[in-house]
């Protein structure tokens, strides 16, 4: 009751001047927009990465060439030329904890088919590629050990491929050419979507290894080697024994680094996950910063209002307000302020982050935890900021108030 | 009034006793202003008794300390030195806000410039001291009501004071003064801004208050008003140099019909 009349009366006052009101609202709207969606975007990121994390199974390791002390994720990819198809082989035989291997060597080409284009990356790799990554099939097949073996000019697509190639048309079957060369494409990869790091991986088109270091790229070693352990517990004792045994093959003394680097894929997509935590938080950080903007316009206009009404609250004051009365009158207000932009600054921020999901492509995610955070926050700021203004307003004077112009 | 002996017992008896009478007791009342290099002594030891039922004119010209002392009887304020009891409580040892709802409750003010919230309507301003008074919304619109039929503005319940005459103003600020039925009306010059035929009818709604009991103390520097009350209290130099009852008091009805109306 005392709830209503109070809403009322604090709406009435702010619809004195409805443009001062609406400009200062602008304030905590655009904050609390820009929060929503800077937050939206983040946790859409962090969902990304975690999804990815559970479709690539926590058991995958990635052996890349390269010493990598940098701290960076793919420094020196492909640039030592010691990792080779034997080791790939090693491993396979000699890792109790492996249950797949696949070496890897690709290439950036472009490919053609009848008057299409596209530029794309090309991996070469065994059969085992597609179980250990599970990547299913929505057309055709896989190529075989047979074709690796005869480093047949065969092809599997991504979807992404397939859609700016061949449009409509079945490509099972039809022969495309990558570079120079004509391959005959055998399988169509089922579209997975965007990967935790924002890449397209449908975006990919994959031959066999033999036929890339031997007709496309002529490189004799290996870019990469993908493996499974055999379960998640297991990968770390593969990761040592891996290391262990290509330290050994490589002939790499004690005291010397590495020349590749074992990456147990499941920590690289945490560490991941972590740095889309920390970009989330800046991101709301720097958007925070638009709110406290925000609130200290409420407290200036806030403080206007308060020495406009100056003999407005000695009347009220000579009648009966208390202290209290009055700070309550004009808290009321300003909380009203902010929670209106807030609501609005809600719709605005959703509207914000489905612009980004079409236009972008980034995946967002609006929690409804972001959205009452944002009302109970957006409260505070209207008492924080509100607050000064409401006790000046309390502490006047009622006779030197009475007296005002 | 000091008395040598002191048991609690009899002061309170004639506590009880006064309060029955005096509504508003003063003793040696003190009020010093602290103006950076100079200190002013608006009221220099002010002493005054008013009753329950009195209607009392105070004059003077400026700097004689009479806003001064409404300001202090309006519980606005508070005297440095000396006792304001208003019905038997000595306000200066009340706190901010039982001060507060003493205006609120105990005492009705009328104001020179009307003091009307601007842009809300008639009933509105009225309903306000019941607001600060907490009470439910039907009790708080019903005294609002009834306080603005009483000053004969029934029907003008919706309009803004920008909608209203004058003399209009200051009814519905009576009506304002009186919705928590005060024991006392305060008014500082309520016909300061009025026409003279507006002012009497100003004057004539006072006189009517006050002939069904309420105690009405009034500011004024005009004696043609001041005579409409029962009593005239005159200050000079923070003193009070006159206090006299008015003899041969006018009706305001009684003037209102001898004088010309606007038209003549």
């Amino acid at each position: 009751m005392d709830f209503r009349a109070t809403l009322k009366i604090a709406l009435r006052a702010l619809a004195r001047n409805k443009m001062r009101s609406m400009l200062t609202m602008l304030g905590i709207i655009i904050g609390v927009g820009a929060v929503i969606a800077m937050v939206g975007v983040g946790q859409g990121a962090q969902q990304a990465v975690q999804t990815q994390i559970a479709s690539m199974g926590s058991n995958l390791l990635m052996i890349q060439s390269g010493s990598v002390n940098r701290g960076g994720l793919m420094m020196g990819w492909g640039q030592t030329k010691t990792l080779v198809e034997d080791d790939a082989k090693a491993i396979a035989r000699e890792v109790p904890a492996v249950a797949a291997v696949a070496g890897q060597s690709g290439s950036s080409g472009q490919v053609v088919y009848e008057n299409q284009n596209w530029a794309t990356r090309v991996n070469g790799t065994e059969p085992s590629f597609f179980t250990i990554r599970s990547w299913q099939f929505s057309a055709g097949a896989p190529f075989t050990e047979q074709d690796v073996a005869q480093a047949s000019n065969v092809a599997v697509i991504g979807e992404t491929v397939r859609q700016n190639l061949f449009g409509a048309t079945d490509p099972i079957g039809q022969t495309m050419r990558i570079g120079n060369l004509p391959f005959q494409v055998v399988g169509v990869l089922a579209a997975k979507g965007q990967s935790g790091m924002g890449q397209d991986q449908d975006d990919t088109i994959v031959v066999p290894l033999s036929t890339m270091q031997k007709k496309i790229n002529g490189q004799t070693w290996l870019g990469s080697i993908v493996v499974s352990a055999v379960s998640q517990q297991a990968s770390y004792a593969a990761q040592q024994q891996i290391s262990a045994l290509l330290r050994d093959r490589h002939r790499i003394r004690q005291g010397q680094d590495d020349d590749f680097m074992v990456r147990n894929l499941a920590d690289m997509a945490q560490l991941a996950d972590s740095s889309a935590q920390v970009m989330t938080m800046l991101l709301a950080s720097i958007a925070g910063v638009s709110l406290i903007v925000g609130g200290i316009g409420i407290m200036n206009i806030m403080l206007v209002s308060v020495t406009e009404r100056t003999r407005e609250i000695g009347i009220r004051i000579a009648i009966g307000a208390t202290e209290h009365d009055v700070q309550w009158q004009f808290l009321s207000e300003s909380v009203v302020l902010s929670v209106l932009g807030g609501a609005v600054g809600i719709a605005f921020g959703v509207a914000t982050s489905l612009i980004i999901t079409k236009t972008l492509g980034w995946a967002v995610l609006i929690s409804p935890m972001a959205i009452v955070a944002a009302v109970f926050f957006s409260m505070g700021i209207g008492i924080f900021f509100g607050f000064y203004p409401a006790r000046k307003a309390s502490r006047l004077d009622p006779i030197e108030a009475l007296r005002f112009e | 009034m000091a008395t040598t002996l002191n048991p609690e017992f009899e002061e309170l008896e004639e506590l009880n006793e006064r309060a029955l009478d005096a509504v508003i007791r003063v003793e040696d009342a003190h009020k010093y202003y602290d103006l950076g290099e100079t200190k002013v002594h608006a009221l220099r030891g002010v002493s005054l008794d008013i009753q329950r039922g009195e209607f009392v004119a105070i004059m003077g010209s400026s700097g004689s300390g009479k806003s001064t002392f409404m300001n202090m009887m309006g519980c606005l304020d508070k005297a440095t030195a000396g006792k304001y009891s208003l019905n038997g409580t000595d306000v200066s040892k009340l706190s901010k806000n039982e001060l507060a709802a003493i205006r609120n409750r105990e005492l009705g003010f009328v104001f020179q410039g009307f003091n009307l919230l601007s842009r809300t309507t008639a009933l509105e301003n009225v309903e306000l001291p019941t607001l600060y008074a907490k009470l439910a919304r039907e009790e708080r619109v019903g005294r609002a009501q009834k306080a603005l039929e009483l000053v004969g503005l029934g029907d003008r319940m919706d309009h803004f004071p920008s909608q209203l005459s004058g003399g209009q103003q200051q009814r519905v600020a009576i009506a304002r003064a009186l919705v928590n039925k005060p024991s006392i009306l305060l008014a500082d010059e309520p016909t300061g801004n009025l026409d003279s035929r507006t002012s009497v009818e100003i004057m004539q709604i006072f006189q009517e208050l006050n002939e069904q009991g309420l105690t009405i103390i009034l500011v004024t520097h005009e004696l043609d008003i001041a005579q409409f009350a029962k009593r005239v209290v005159v200050f000079r130099d923070g003193k009070i140099r006159r206090d006299e009852p008015v003899l041969s008091r006018p009706s305001a009805s009684e003037v209102l019909m001898k004088m010309p109306t606007l038209e003549d």
